[in-house]
């Protein structure tokens, strides 16, 4: 449980980080909130020849509504996130998320932008994210880049962060009345990656339909996946029971999962349609329907 | 049971605070790794990624370069001194580093000593292992095929992976009895492996003197002395003579089991400490600990039962196959290849009973009983209160009616079972009563069937144990050829204070209090007076150690054996104070008064001071004892736990949604450290019905081998215990009382499996293999066509 | 090898040491200032037996590092106890047999010293969630609750 030798800096501004990240370029890796990082290097299991601390720059932990946009600095805690009122009365599938990140003692350390950027298909924001159609601010050398959350995951453990940007901000639009969203994940135990998870944002209509429908799951898959079909079926249509049942089926579709010791694939894709039916059956409760 | 002395006296009965935890509280624990010496160096292991494989070459010119890296040892190195096998506690043989082979994932391969702890990591990194893969054998069935590689090469003449064959009972009237029978049921089950994790892994600090020609070992270990006879005869030819070597096991962060065995790790350690002539420090991680240490189970059982139509059980057959890794290294006594699994006839009055169990080598780590079982207990009961249950479910019969039927009735204690134990004391029936009262067993079966009508899933299961504790009387049972007594050691100061010395070792259990409070039980010292002491082999008598809960059977039994041969000087000494006959004396504790003239007293405090100022001429002074407890039986505790499961029936998590515990070990000493063992217990019950399992791919890759796979309960999986007591004293132990600390491991996986089973029994479900994971119940539910 | 002038205050107590970069905070406090009370339990992140305050929150120490602690503010158990007296959770971990080995201790009274900063009454669902990044194999977690409890209810008192 000893990382081998690294070099470690505390650059106490962006710039400075950024100029570190430019400098070391693939030998460089960021230390957030460092709770999925230090454990990898604590089993040898990556290796880092420098690690740029960003837990010096002032201004990076934020949550605030402004012009129309819930704004969330990148390195805010999971703690944070779990105790803000904004987001626990206006956002609840955030809430929701923030929650069950591991376990409450690595949420004090653990950040958001960290939990994104990782690329770990069994991180629990980037679903959320996507059902909330969130972007993703990249700073690096030459300013600011928004990039739309759903070309933000590219692989295992890819994401489209280049070497020398951090992960500075995410936005997510305010939703509109009559919202409602939940974030369902089934677990082992307290602390377990999930065996699968289901993000459900919506917004109803006045005739009780679903004007729009976010949907996307958590580690059924190399990275998070959006249910875009589930998602294009459900809009405009009540959300009774008969089109949640088939909205979940297609959610469940648009898995592949790997069989481990969380489950087996059929295993997996049959709690991605249980877990995104409820999920949705949630939201819509939130949202004031029924 | 009301207490006989004063809360001032914290006799039996008491539920008086800890006298260890003031150090605890206070973060000044003295655990190994808290402990360093000057000039102490550290060590770390390389491991073997293949579960079997020839060694091709180790090469440690890297290893040496790195700062701080000083030697690498290798089997090699030990072979010059004849210590690159050793013997295992069951008297097979297992290597301490290889020569030729690795025969299981993560076994030591070679060690590095380097002058930090950060040194020694990277140093096992720059070892470079060649290794040469061989066929591997997890599967214990494909163990025994004819063309099964044979992997211990190192034993000549053996042909095949048999270990043992184990019997007892009567097979031919147990035949007969099952031809007999108006019904019979079957049913296999199997028992995974699982690991003990207890927080503290293991580890030692060996200190060689090369001065004074002594051996210190600080060490994470349950059974001290026993740890120092075998190093005297395994390492006896390199110099290692018993009175010049000393164990000391300090504060242990939990046992179970797991810090029975002689690991590896210790004998190199010990070895690199003589060679080097320094003190030498090895703490393994919680990986090598899960993946290399002792496990427990791994029972592949047939169960069978045969009964009339009214549901009495005539007979029991159960078959086993115990695969127990490449060597037998299990803590057994000697002659219990199988532990006390013949325990199996349970609570139950069967007349013919046989069982055999077949031991079998595959490519895993050795061990066998190394989780809270007490000797393979857990294994037992959970096979009869499975096919029981079995039973019930084939006749029709409500299972707390069927066992009703057949639990041995108060009146034939002393019982003899079919297999040969005499069970000494037993009441199982009120204890079944009061567990169904408390969690209200008719209301929930009503509610089950509302609920079963709307599909619903909801489960009651019932387990009702006997327990075998505290190995044990010399007759059948020692280790390695050491009987299995154990032993107290007790002195009186002047001043009415005692230490007591005991040959067990606590690692939570709690010696310190409850050991005090038999001596102040039967002395009427105050508890809070008594120093109690275990663990250092330079001071205390020799003993067996704590595990298999034997403590209070036996230990427990020397210290108030001991402070009654106290209490007989005593009466001579106050006899002489009072100058009256001993028979004219009465005693209450505390103190000795004159029959009929009961202001003339002498109080214990009075008799001490006296036995070094003012003894009688010709009695020798001071006021101490020892006594050697051989126990003349074992004690049987038992109980009956209820469990209350839900279903869900999209995913398959089953949540307890209540679990009543009705204990009975006999009397008890400190009833709130008596529940800690169940409360204890129970989670460690929970955890392999719904959630541990160490499995191996077919390359003998450890699928669990770190947290994130083998899954410890936390506060949130674990279930709000309800704990009740019924008391059936001990006829034989010197107290009444009754070992406790296994019995809730022993009994709460079967009730948790008999709940989801009778969730699931109105759909035809006969039986489920735990761990009972989500996904296994939603494939029933699949099958069954009602999954959401 | 890099290393770094650090500054850590511990339980009050300023600390100026030298470290290598890759140093756990955990191994600073036990191994370098000798404060052996926070324990190491696993290697994933998971027991928590690590369990401190950093700058009042706990955090596991192992997967923290030293240089990560430069110039805040760490409290371990042994500075709980303050001029002789407990602090009401050890009281309670005493009072209602909280601990077995005690290996886990630490760890939950610095969660639950947290807890009870942030919530002056939890509920039991509130404990065993707060607790849920501390493993424990001796209790089954019954008494940690009472023993929670019992100081939450002390403290109330006191307040």
């Amino acid at each position: 449980m000893i990382p081998a030798s690294f070099d470690y800096h505390a650059p106490g501004t962006l710039p400075e980080a950024l100029a570190l990240l430019s400098r070391y370029g693939d030998d460089a890796k960021v230390l957030s909130g460092g709770q999925s990082l230090l454990p990898l290097l604590k089993l040898r299991l990556g290796q880092t020849g420098h690690l740029i601390d960003i837990g010096r720059i002032p201004g990076l932990e934020y949550v605030r509504e402004e012009a129309g946009l819930l704004r969330i600095g990148g390195r805010t805690r999971e703690s944070a996130l779990e105790a803000s009122e904004v987001i626990r009365a206006r956002y609840p599938i955030l809430h929701d998320t923030a929650k069950v990140i591991a376990d409450p003692l690595v949420r004090n350390m653990a950040t958001i932008g960290g939990n994104l950027a990782h690329g770990d298909p069994g991180n629990d924001h980037p679903a959320t994210m996507i059902a909330l159609g969130a972007q993703v601010v990249a700073t690096g050398p030459k300013g600011e880049r928004v990039i739309p959350i759903e070309q933000f995951f590219l692989g295992l453990f890819r994401t489209a962060l280049r070497p020398d940007e951090v992960l500075t901000e995410i936005r997510i639009p305010v939703p509109p009345a009559r919202s409602g969203g939940a974030y369902l994940k089934l677990e082992r135990k307290v602390g377990d990656y999930a065996t699968a998870a289901a993000a459900a944002q919506l917004t109803l209509g006045s005739d009780g339909a679903v004007e729009r429908v976010g949907l996307a799951l958590t580690n059924v898959g190399p990275t998070p996946i959006k249910a875009a079909d589930a998602e294009k079926f459900l809009t405009g249509k009540r959300p009774d029971a008969a089109n949640v049942g088939e909205a979940a089926q297609r959610a469940a579709r648009a898995a592949s999962p790997s069989a481990d010791r969380r489950g087996s694939v059929e295993y997996k894709r049959e709690m991605a349609r249980v877990l995104t039916a409820r999920a949705l059956k949630l939201a819509v409760e939130r949202a004031g329907g029924r | 049971m009301q207490p006989r002395t004063s809360p001032e006296v914290g006799g039996m009965g008491h539920s008086m605070k800890r006298k260890e935890d003031p150090r605890f509280i206070r973060g000044k624990g003295n655990y190994v790794d808290d402990i360093v010496l000057p000039g102490m160096l550290w060590m770390d292991i390389v491991r073997s990624p293949f579960a079997h494989a020839k060694i091709k070459s180790i090469n440690t010119e890297k290893a040496l370069k790195v700062p701080g890296v000083l030697a690498v040892i290798t089997g090699e190195t030990l072979a010059k001194y004849n210590l690159h096998w050793m013997p295992t506690l069951m008297s097979d043989t297992q290597m301490v580093l290889p020569t030729e082979k690795v025969m299981y994932q993560a076994q030591e391969v070679a060690a590095v000593i380097a002058t930090s702890r950060y040194a020694a990591a990277d140093g096992v990194d720059a070892v470079e292992v060649d290794y040469d893969p061989l066929p591997v054998v997890v599967d214990p069935f494909k163990a025994l095929a004819p063309d099964a590689p044979v992997l211990r090469t190192d034993k000549k003449d053996k042909k095949d992976n048999r270990i043992f064959h184990w019997e007892a009972g009567d097979r031919a009237a147990t035949e007969k009895a099952f031809a007999e029978a108006d019904v019979t049921v079957k049913q296999d089950l199997y028992i995974p492996r699982i690991h003990v994790a207890s927080i503290e892994t293991c580890g030692c600090i060996a200190d060689f003197d090369r001065v004074n020609g002594k051996l210190t070992v600080y060490m994470t270990t349950q059974a001290p002395h026993a740890i120092r006879t075998v190093f005297a005869l395994v390492a006896g030819h390199v110099g290692l003579s018993e009175e010049r070597i000393r164990i000391v096991s300090p504060d242990i962060g939990g046992g179970f089991g797991g810090k029975v065995p002689v690991y590896p790790g210790y004998v190199i350690a010990t070895a690199a400490s003589v060679v080097i002539g320094k003190p030498v420090k090895w703490i393994e991680d919680r990986m090598e600990n899960l993946q290399a240490d002792s496990f427990a189970r791994d029972y592949h059982i047939t169960a069978e039962l045969a009964a009339r139509k009214d549901g009495t059980i005539t007979a029991l057959r159960m078959k086993t196959l115990a695969d127990h890794g490449y060597a037998d290294a299990a803590a057994n006594p000697s002659k219990f290849p199988a532990g006390l699994f013949s325990i199996c006839t349970g609570s139950y009055d069967v007349k013919k009973a046989f069982v055999e169990v077949d031991g079998v080598y595959t490519n895993k780590p050795p061990g066998g009983v190394a989780y809270r079982c007490s000797f393979r207990v857990t294994e037992a009961i959970h096979a009869i209160e499975r096919i029981t249950d079995v039973l019930a479910q084939q006749l029709k019969m409500d299972p707390a009616e069927l066992r009703m039927k057949n639990f041995i009735a108060k009146e034939k204690f002393p019982y003899k079972s079919a297999l040969g134990w005499e069970y000494d004391s037993g009441d199982y029936a009120p204890a079944l009563r009061l567990a169904m009262d408390k969690i209200g067993y008719q209301a929930l079966r009503k509610e089950q069937a509302e609920k079963r009508a709307r599909g619903e899933l909801m489960g009651i299961g019932i387990s009702s144990f006997t327990e075998i504790l505290g190995a044990g009387p010399s007759k059948h049972f020692d280790i390695l050829g050491i009987k299995m007594f154990d032993s107290c050691e007790l002195r009186i100061h002047p001043t009415g204070k005692a230490i007591a010395r005991f040959g067990t070792k606590s690692q939570g259990q709690g010696h310190e209090t409850t050991y005090a409070q038999i001596i102040a039980e039967e002395l009427g010292i105050p508890a809070s007076a008594v120093q109690v002491e275990e663990g250092d082999t330079d001071t205390a008598p020799y003993g067996l150690g704590t595990y298999a809960s034997r403590s209070t059977p036996t230990a427990g039994a020397a210290g108030a054996m001991a402070a009654r041969k106290i209490r007989e000087k005593a009466k001579k000494i106050a006899a002489y104070l009072l100058e009256v006959s001993e028979d004219d004396l009465v005693w209450e504790p505390g103190k000795f008064s004159v029959k009929g003239a009961p202001s003339r007293s002498k109080t214990i405090q009075e008799i001490a001071f006296a036995a070094y100022t003012n003894h009688p001429q010709g009695m020798e002074a001071g006021l101490e004892a020892v006594d050697y407890y051989d126990p003349p039986n074992l004690t049987f505790p038992f109980g009956s736990y209820i469990c209350v499961v839900d279903i869900d029936r999209g995913t398959g998590m089953v949540k307890i949604r209540r679990f009543v515990a009705v204990d009975d070990c006999g009397n008890i000493i400190n009833p709130m450290i008596v529940d800690g063992q169940i409360h204890g217990g129970l989670t460690m019950g929970m955890a392999p019905a719904l959630l541990e399992e160490i499995s191996y791919d077919e390359n003998g890759n450890n699928q669990a081998g770190s947290f994130m796979d083998y899954l410890v309960p936390t506060a949130v999986e674990s279930p709000s215990w309800e704990t009740y007591k019924t008391v059936t004293p001990s006829p034989h132990h010197p107290l009444g009382a009754k070992g406790v600390g296994e019995s809730a491991t022993v009994g709460a996986p079967p009730a948790i499996a008999n709940a989801v089973v009778d969730a699931l029994a109105h759909l035809g479900v006969k039986h489920i293999d735990i761990p009972i994971t989500p996904e296994r119940v939603w494939r029933i539910l699949k099958e069954k066509g009602v999954a959401e | 090898m890099a290393t770094h002038e650090i500054r850590v205050t511990v339980n009050g107590t300023p600390y100026d040491t030298q470290v290598e970069s890759r140093l756990l905070l955990v191994h600073l406090l036990r191994d370098q200032l000798r404060l052996t009370g926070t324990h190491i339990g696993c290697d994933t992140t998971h027991c928590g037996a690590c369990t401190v305050l950093l700058d009042g929150q706990p955090v596991k120490s192992c997967t923290v590092l030293a240089v990560q602690a430069d110039g805040r503010q760490v409290s371990t158990v042994e500075g709980l106890e303050k001029d002789g007296k407990l602090h009401p959770l050890q009281e309670g971990f005493w009072e209602k047999h909280g601990l077995q080995c005690g290996y886990c201790t630490p760890g939950m009274l610095m969660t639950t010293c947290a807890l009870l900063s942030k919530n002056k009454a939890p509920s039991e669902g509130d404990i065993r969630d707060a607790i849920s990044g501390n493993l424990c194999r001796c209790t089954g977690y019954n008494n940690i609750v009472k023993a929670v409890q019992y100081a939450a209810e002390r403290m109330g008192k006191e307040a």
